[in-house]
């Protein structure tokens, strides 16, 4: 049987992520040891973040199940109950749901393969987890590229760990932001310009892609120019969604529930979609 | 003459016009009805192509108000460029619609309110002899299918398996038609059988009067019996010309005006306010009460309004594309006025003409 | 299980004693006098010996919302200052009284069965099943708006009933059903029906099945690739019409599209699930703006979709029972026979 019921959480750390202020972490720890020992989620994944009186929204889990029991989620503040999580304090207690979705394969298909992140804009946040679970096992994978771009240096998220894995020499990093800022050394330009030039080969690889539609519909065509295919690359949908059990039909596109059949789903298999998301 | 002759006339003289304007390319739509697949049912039908023509009927069963569907199909008859960009400054496609009298009437008002723009609508009046309510029909007949149902001149011909019935005409036409003054296009560019005359009703409000004559209680008690079935499938608002926000105020989400589920206070509030932002502009169609899948007699609050704006500004919405619009014109001179002193309005300023220089004076569409 | 001849006044005497017990529903035909019901609009609670009377054809409305009410409290919570459980949400209370539902007829017993396929982990919904009773009526008169039998039941079926009652010329056939119906004619006497009168309910059974054309439509729209159906060019026309009222879904015996909210009233909270329509331009809108179903088009055609395609792809059958509400109460007669029709004739077009 499904519930509705919302753990209880209470949050333990509180992080503001971006200079405008819009993207905070969330650091939230179970309020009862029994849902503690029994949660379990893979990256990719997300919960239903719910503040009484406000409602429920939909929030990708930005940390791996390798870091450790508390959860890390990175909230942007765009409606009604993200503005409410906003106002939130540390200590305050919040209900979470989940975990909900499919989440990347990480241990079936991307298995021993080399793998391309590419994120544009907040959409990083399960990259963020995708990529701290496979540092937890670096052996198990090949070569690992990040490509990551934000408008401004001040829209970057996680800072300490862009720093510690650029450090690591065991990853390619590619950091970029849109346009020339002042006190910015790093790579100037659009994520899919950036792709363009640091793309691997396809060979034994796959590519997680998440950002805006507008990143990936241009990030797409140097990487198939270079022999990429759309069976190697993985993407994650959102649409508006309630429940997030596959009941509610609100994330449908065409047959497809984004919360239950997704939100990961290979390019070939979004382009068997109705263009509905 | 038979009314099914006349009908079957005016479809024939609709289906002509449409074929002339389709092929001479002096409109790129037609706005009209296509036979229902249920007796006493139409279809509304947007005619592009010539073929579909043959597909336009006529008759006494057509409740919608096709007004309705003029803004959209305007704009999906226009030269496609990006948002971006300045509007193409060459003259745009044109659109045919049928128009009775109270649809008429709400087009006047789509061009006061600059919804619509009067040189790309190409009216095609035809006079309303008073739409049959599906609705009566189907009281008259309980426990019965109605399977077809032939209009006659002053009858109407009910089949059913096992029955067959005449039944007057009239007494089954809606209750807006029974009460409408105006049953003639107020504009038209072109004419579609014989004008029908204006009629004069001596008592256009009775109805309503029936109500104001009850105690508040007992009104209190009419109101939340009426509206204690609606289902907010808003379908009367979809259906209203009027009722074109683009996010209406039920569904506003921050701030929240009203709740989601069925409270009879939710429900309530939706209807009574639905009817206050129509008044002033309302036809009395009965497009709202027609379609209304529970049987709300909803037509009951903006006929009320109609009566309020006519005593309190006599007016009549819809009546000259020139006029100003009841509720949302006034001079520039008496917004320092207005802000200033929220006492009643003296007699005088009742009724407010738009000043001398257009530019003066402010209109909200 | 058994099948029992009863009078029409012995069935008024059952009927009497589970109201000593039950709350008994039976379809509301006129409004109610005052707002307070405590059930959906469409049906009303009668107590002892007061009369009743079934309609022709499907009830006004559905018994949908007997089992998906319109809204259901998921849980509540306290939000005053200073209260010392506030924010801690807490599973209201819940009945576990027996309902018994009167006059049901057989498309929307079926609509309980189909619904039951998506609904089946849903704890609320499958509690509903547990504590409702339908006693149903098989119909005897075919509306020209009913077409059950194109979408695989029948007038004569009983899926889905706790007791079904067939009318014959002196009486009713009695069938029990379920163990809810077993519970509802537990120590009664009743006359065991005769051979003859079992005959002709199963000659009415034997003549108005499922049409042939119910399992060939389903087979050939599950077979058609999506695209095909998508693409149709008979949406531009459908869209175009519709003009977007939730009137059909909310009507619907199997639409169970929801939303999710929390009220608060003076510091007491409740979170509720209502019911949402796929026709509302809201519905699929992101926070962002983007909408994926912007247009009319879009969303006529997705409701079509998921009953005829989406559903039958995910579950087997249909979405649709073929009660012909819709057909009957739709503003611009859109007519889900001839949808059903078009997209046959789709396949078929090369």
């Amino acid at each position: 049987m499904i519930s509705y019921m919302p753990y209880p959480v209470r949050i333990d750390d509180i992080v503001v992520e971006t200079e405008d202020g819009s993207l905070k972490t969330f650091t939230l720890a179970f309020e009862q040891e029994r849902h503690q020992k029994a949660w379990q989620h893979v990256p990719g994944q997300f919960v239903m973040l719910s503040v009484a009186g406000a409602g429920e929204a939909p929030v990708g889990l930005a940390s791996s199940p390798t870091e450790g029991e508390r959860l890390l989620c990175t909230v942007n503040r765009a409606g009604l109950v993200t503005t409410a999580l906003h106002q939130l304090k540390v200590g305050d207690r919040l209900g979470l749901r989940g975990p909900i979705g499919n989440g990347f394969p990480l241990d079936r298909e991307m298995k021993g393969k080399n793998l391309v992140m590419i994120a544009g804009g907040f959409a990083v946040t399960i990259l963020r987890a995708a990529l701290m679970s496979v540092l937890a096992r670096r052996q198990d994978y090949g070569r690992i590229t990040f490509i990551y771009g934000a408008r401004t240096p001040g829209m970057l998220l996680y800072h300490e760990e862009l720093r510690q894995w650029a450090q690591r020499g065991d990853i390619d990093l590619y950091v970029t932001i849109d346009r020339e800022a002042p006190g910015w050394a790093g790579l100037v330009g659009f994520v899919p310009t950036i792709a363009a030039q640091v793309a691997p080969p396809p060979t034994n690889s796959v590519a997680l892609i998440c950002g805006p539609p507008i990143m990936i519909k241009f990030t797409m065509p140097p990487l198939e120019a270079i022999g990429w295919t759309d069976d190697q690359v993985y993407l994650s949908l959102e649409n508006r969604m309630k429940c997030g059990q596959g009941l509610c039909c609100h994330c449908n596109v065409g047959p497809t529930l984004v919360c239950k059949d997704g939100p990961v789903f290979t390019r070939a298999q979004v382009k068997r979609l109705p263009l509905e998301y | 003459m038979n009314m099914a002759t006349i009908n079957d006339q005016i479809t024939d003289e609709i289906r002509k016009e449409a074929r002339r304007l389709l092929k001479t390319g002096e409109v790129a739509a037609l706005i009209g009805y296509a036979a229902g697949s249920l007796p006493m049912t139409v279809k509304p039908l947007v005619v592009r192509c010539l073929e579909d023509c043959e597909r336009l009927v006529w008759n006494t069963f057509c409740v919608l108000n096709l007004a309705t569907y003029l803004p959209e199909v305007l704009s999906s008859v226009e030269t496609p460029y990006d948002p971006r960009d300045p509007r193409p400054e060459e003259p745009q496609a044109k659109v045919a619609i049928l128009a009775t009298g109270c649809w008429s009437r709400n087009i006047v008002i789509q061009i006061q309110e600059k919804r619509v723009d009067r040189e790309r609508v190409v009216v095609i009046g035809v006079g309303s002899r008073g739409m049959v309510s599906r609705a009566k029909v189907k009281a008259l007949f309980p426990e019965k299918d109605i399977l077809t149902v032939d209009e006659g001149d002053h009858e109407l011909v009910v089949h059913g398996a096992d029955f067959t019935e005449t039944i007057n005409r009239w007494a089954v036409v809606r209750d807006n038609c029974q009460t409408c003054a105006h049953p003639d296009p107020v504009l038209v560019d072109i004419r579609i059988g014989e004008p029908v005359s204006e009629r004069k009703n001596p008592h256009p409000f009775q109805q309503v009067e029936l109500l104001e004559q009850r105690s508040s209680e007992e009104r209190w008690a009419w109101f939340t019996a009426e509206f204690s079935t609606c289902i907010r499938c808003y379908a009367c608002r979809n259906v209203c010309p009027l009722c074109y926000c683009p996010t209406c105020f039920v569904d506003d989400a921050r701030p929240q005006w009203l709740g989601k589920s069925l409270d009879a206070v939710d429900t309530g509030l939706f209807h009574v306010l639905r009817a206050f932002h129509c008044a002033g502009r309302c036809t009395d169609c009965g497009a709202c009460e027609s379609v209304c899948p529970m049987g709300i007699n909803m037509r009951m609050l903006t006929k009320k309004l109609n009566k309020d704006v006519r005593d309190l500004y006599g007016i009549e919405a819809g009546m000259e594309p020139e006029a100003p619009l009841p509720l949302t014109t006034f001079p520039l001179a008496s917004v320092e006025f207005i802000v200033a002193d929220l006492a009643p309005l003296p007699a005088a300023a009742r009724i407010v003409q738009p000043s001398s220089e257009g530019d003066e004076s402010c209109k909200h569409g | 299980m058994q099948t029992w001849m009863i009078s029409p006044v012995e069935l008024d005497g059952l009927i009497q004693q589970w109201q000593k017990s039950y709350a008994v529903y039976v379809p509301a035909l006129s409004k109610p006098a005052t707002a307070a019901t405590d059930c959906a609009p469409g049906w009303r609670r009668i107590n002892a010996g007061e009369p009743w009377t079934l309609p022709v054809g499907p009830t006004p409305a559905s018994v949908k919302s007997f089992y998906f009410p319109q809204p259901e409290i998921l849980m509540t919570f306290h939000l005053e200052e200073n209260h010392p459980d506030k924010g801690v949400m807490r599973e209201p209370l819940k009945s576990h009284e027996m309902q018994v539902v009167l006059g049901v007829r057989p498309c929307d017993a079926a609509s309980v069965l189909l619904n039951q396929l998506p609904f089946t982990e849903d704890p609320l919904f499958m509690a509903k099943c547990q504590r409702t009773a339908l006693v149903g009526f098989t119909c005897t008169t075919r509306l020209s708006t009913c077409f059950c039998t194109e979408m695989g039941g029948s007038p004569h079926h009983c899926a889905g009933l706790d007791l079904a009652l067939s009318p014959l010329q002196n009486g009713f056939l009695l069938e029990v059903l379920s163990e809810k119906g077993e519970t509802l004619v537990a120590g009664c006497k009743l006359v065991p029906a005769s051979e003859s009168d079992l005959a002709v309910l199963a000659d009415r059974r034997q003549g108005q099945g499922a049409t042939s054309s119910y399992s060939s439509q389903l087979e050939v729209l599950k077979a058609c690739a999506l695209s095909r159906l998508y693409d149709a060019p008979m949406w531009q026309e459908l869209g175009e019409a519709c003009i977007n009222c939730g009137a059909c879904t909310f009507i619907c015996p199997t639409c169970f599209c929801f939303d999710m909210q929390d009220e608060v009233v003076q510091g007491q909270g409740r979170r509720i699930r209502y019911w949402d329509s796929c026709m509302f331009p809201l519905y699929s809108q992101h926070t962002s703006g983007h909408n994926p179903r912007g247009k009319k088009l879009q969303r006529t055609r997705n409701r079509f979709l998921h009953k005829l395609k989406y559903f039958p792809d995910r579950f087997g059958p249909f979405s649709c029972v073929g009660c012909g509400r819709c057909i009957g109460d739709c503003p611009v007669n859109i007519d889900i026979r001839e949808v059903l029709n078009d997209l046959v004739r789709r396949t078929e077009l090369e």
